[in-house]
C-alpha cells in the first residue's frame, strides 16, 4: 500500500485536495441557505483586497475631482441658466403629477391598499467586483457599520442594480440583476403582464414566464412588481429590447437594463422602507395653475380702496389681498375651491392684476408648453374629488371664463364705478 | 511553433522569492477585482489562471502547482457571491497539469506557451463548467465560440505576462 501511495504520489495528493474540495463544496451546497457558515473566511479575503480598492478609488475620484472643479469652471453660468430654465419646465410637471398622484392616492385609500415608500436610503460608493466573469457582482463601500443588511435593495436614479447579497463590517457584496442567480419581480408598464427576470451567463436579462399568445413590444418599460419582497414596485428595471419565441409555452424577452450595470460608480441601498395604508392628501399639492399665476406678469400695486375696482368688461379677475401688501391673482375657476394649495407669490411678484389678467392668461397659455396648458386646463376644469370639499367664499372673482364667472362673483355695484347698473 | 519534449536531466527548474510568490497572484486577484469595474472588457481576461499556470510551469512541481492553484482558486472564490471551491477544484486541476506539463514539455518559448496557455483555458472552463453546473446547480452555457475567443485572449495576454514573470525567475 506505501509503495502505491509512494509511487503516485502526486496523483494521491492531488486527489486528496480535489476531494476535500468537493466535500466543502457540497456542505456549502447542502447549507445553502445560511451563508454564516463561510463568513469567516470571506471576511479575511475580503478584506485582504477591499482597502487597496478603496484607496485607488479615492485617489480616482480625487484627481477626477480637482479635474472638475479647476478646468470645467468654464460655462457654468450658462450652464446654470439652463439648469433653471429645467426646473420652471419641471416644476410645472411635477404640480400635473403631484395632482394625479393625489387623485391616486384618493383612490388607493377608497380601496384601503397598502403603500410601501422608500423612507431610507445610504449612498455607496462601488470600489470592486467579485473578479468573475462569469458572476455579477459589486463590492461597495459600505456594509454593517453603515446599517445595511442581506437582501436590501440596490439602486440607482436610472433604476434597481441588485440586492445586497453579503455584508462585512465596511463592505458588502451586491449580487446584481443580470447575475445568472439573481431573480426579480417584473411586470410590463402598459400590458400590465408580470413575470420573473433573471440573469444569464452572458450578463443579459431575460423576462420569463410570459405566456407566448401575449402581446409584448419592444421599447415597452419594465418595472418590479414588489413581489420578490426585495425591491418596492414600481422601480424602473429595464426596457424590453426583443422579443421571440421561447421554449415550452414561453416568449423569450430580453430587457436592457435601466441602470448602466457596467459602469455603476454610487449606488443607493434601501435600508428602510415603510408600509402604509395609503392615506389621500388633500390641499397640500402646488397645482400648475398655481405655478403659472405665479409666472404671469405683474403690475404695480394699487391702493386698497380701489382694489375692488374692476372696469368694466373686464370683471373676470380681482386682486386679492395677501397679507403682505400685494395683491395676487388666483387663476383658474377651481382654484378658489382650494385655498391652501394656492401659494401666495412673496413680496408682491404675484402675477395677474386687474386689469391685464385676461390677457396674461391668455399669454401664459401661449408661454408654457403644451403638457402645461394641458395640465392647466384638467386642474381648473377636471379636478373631480376637488368639488366635494366644501368651497369657501370666494373673495376674488376668477380670471378664466368670465362669462361664467362673472354673475357667481359680481362685485357690489356700489364698489364698482364703472358698473353700468 | 516547436514543442520540444525534454529529458528529466534537461529540467530546469525555477523558483521565486517569498515576496513574488506571495504579492504576484495577490496582484493578480486585486486586479482582476478592480478593473473589470473600470474597464469592462477586461472582466473576458482570468490573471489568476494566467499566474497560477505560469508558476505551475515554472517550478514544475506537480504538488506544488496544484497547492498554488488551490490558493489561488479558493481566495478567487471566496470574492465571488457563489459556494466556495467552484474556482477552487478548477484551479487545482490546472496547477496539477501545468506543473506535469512543465516536466514533459519545453515551455520557454512563446508559441509554446501560447498554445499550452489556450488549452489550459478551456480545460478550466471545462472544469468550472461541470462542477457549478452538475455540483452547485448553477445554471450555465457553455459556448464553444466564447470560450475559444476568450481563450485566445487569455493566451495572447498569458503570454506577455510570463515574460514580465520570467524576470523574478531564480535558478535553484
Amino acid at each position: 500500500m506505501e509503495s502505491v501511495l509512494g509511487r503516485y504520489r502526486n496523483l494521491t495528493i492531488l486527489v486528496g485536495v480535489l476531494f476535500l474540495q468537493v466535500l466543502g463544496l457540497a456542505v456549502q451546497v447542502k447549507r445553502s441557505a445560511d451563508a454564516e457558515n463561510t463568513r469567516l473566511i470571506r471576511v479575511w479575503a475580503v478584506s485582504a483586497i477591499t482597502p487597496f480598492e478603496r484607496g485607488l478609488v479615492w485617489l480616482q475620484n480625487g484627481s477626477n475631482n480637482l479635474l472638475h472643479n479647476y478646468f470645467f469652471l468654464r460655462g457654468v453660468r450658462a450652464e446654470n441658466r439652463q439648469l433653471k430654465d429645467q426646473i420652471e419646465q419641471m416644476r410645472l410637471e411635477q404640480a400635473r403629477l403631484t395632482e394625479d398622484a393625489v387623485r391616486a392616492q384618493r383612490l388607493q385609500s377608497l380601496l384601503a391598499f397598502k403603500e410601501q415608500f422608500i423612507s431610507k436610503t445610504v449612498a455607496a460608493q462601488v470600489i470592486g467586483s467579485s473578479g468573475s466573469d462569469l458572476s455579477r457582482s459589486i463590492y461597495i463601500d459600505k456594509g454593517e457599520n453603515a446599517g445595511l443588511k442581506a437582501d436590501m435593495a440596490v439602486i440607482t436614479a436610472g433604476g434597481i442594480v441588485g440586492k445586497v447579497w453579503l455584508v462585512y463590517p465596511s463592505t458588502s457584496l451586491v449580487l446584481m440583476i443580470n447575475d445568472q442567480s439573481s431573480g426579480v419581480g417584473v411586470f410590463l408598464e402598459k400590458s400590465r403582464l408580470q413575470g420573473v427576470l433573471r440573469g444569464t451567463p452572458n450578463g443579459e436579462l431575460i423576462l420569463e414566464r410570459v405566456m407566448s399568445d401575449e402581446q409584448v413590444v419592444p421599447g415597452e418599460t419594465v418595472l418590479s412588481s414588489g413581489g420578490d419582497q426585495i425591491f418596492p414596485k414600481g422601480l424602473p428595471v429595464g426596457t424590453v429590447s426583443k422579443v421571440g419565441p421561447g421554449k415550452d409555452l414561453f416568449l423569450s424577452i430580453k430587457v436592457k437594463p435601466a441602470a448602466d450595470l457596467s459602469r455603476l460608480e454610487e449606488v443607493l441601498v434601501v435600508t428602510e422602507r415603510q408600509e402604509r395604508e395609503a392615506v389621500a392628501e388633500s390641499g397640500a399639492s402646488v397645482r400648475a395653475a398655481d405655478i403659472l399665476a405665479r409666472r404671469l406678469p405683474s403690475v404695480p400695486d394699487k391702493p386698497a380702496a380701489v382694489a375692488g375696482a374692476v372696469p368694466a368688461g373686464n370683471t373676470s379677475a380681482k386682486p386679492q389681498p395677501n397679507g403682505s401688501g400685494s395683491t395676487v391673482v388666483t387663476p383658474g375657476t377651481k382654484l378658489a375651491a382650494k385655498p391652501a394649495a394656492a401659494p401666495v407669490a412673496a413680496g408682491g411678484t404675484g402675477s395677474g392684476a386687474t386689469d391685464n389678467a385676461s390677457s396674461a392668461s391668455s399669454g401664459a397659455t401661449s408661454g408654457v408648453n403644451s403638457g402645461a396648458n394641458s395640465s392647466v386646463t384638467s386642474n381648473s376644469t377636471n379636478s373631480p374629488a376637488k368639488p366635494a370639499k366644501p368651497q369657501p367664499k370666494p373673495q376674488t372673482q376668477q380670471p378664466q371664463s368670465p362669462q361664467t364667472q362673472a354673475p357667481q362673483t359680481a362685485p357690489p355695484p356700489a364698489a364698482t364705478e364703472d358698473n353700468p347698473h | 511553433m516547436p514543442i520540444t519534449y525534454t529529458s528529466e536531466e534537461q529540467i530546469e527548474v525555477y523558483r521565486f522569492s517569498i515576496p513574488v510568490t506571495v504579492g504576484v497572484p495577490l496582484l493578480a486577484l486585486f486586479l482582476q477585482a478592480f478593473l473589470p469595474r473600470r474597464l469592462p472588457f477586461f472582466s473576458i481576461f482570468d490573471l489568476p489562471l494566467l499566474v497560477t499556470i505560469y508558476f505551475g510551469m515554472a517550478r514544475r512541481n506537480p504538488i506544488s502547482g496544484l497547492f498554488t492553484g488551490a490558493a489561488i482558486g479558493l481566495v478567487q472564490d471566496m470574492l465571488g457571491p457563489y459556494p466556495i471551491g467552484i474556482y477552487g477544484i478548477a484551479k487545482t486541476v490546472v496547477g496539477y497539469l501545468a506543473s506535469s506539463l512543465g516536466v514533459k514539455l519545453d515551455v520557454e518559448n512563446a508559441g509554446t506557451r501560447l498554445l499550452v496557455t489556450l488549452g489550459f483555458y478551456l480545460i478550466h472552463a471545462a472544469v468550472y463548467f461541470g462542477v457549478a453546473r452538475y455540483m452547485v446547480n448553477l445554471t450555465l452555457n457553455w459556448s464553444w465560440s466564447r470560450g475559444i475567443l476568450a481563450g485566445l485572449a487569455n493566451a495572447v495576454v498569458g503570454v506577455a505576462l510570463y515574460f514580465v514573470l520570467d524576470k523574478f525567475k531564480q535558478r535553484t
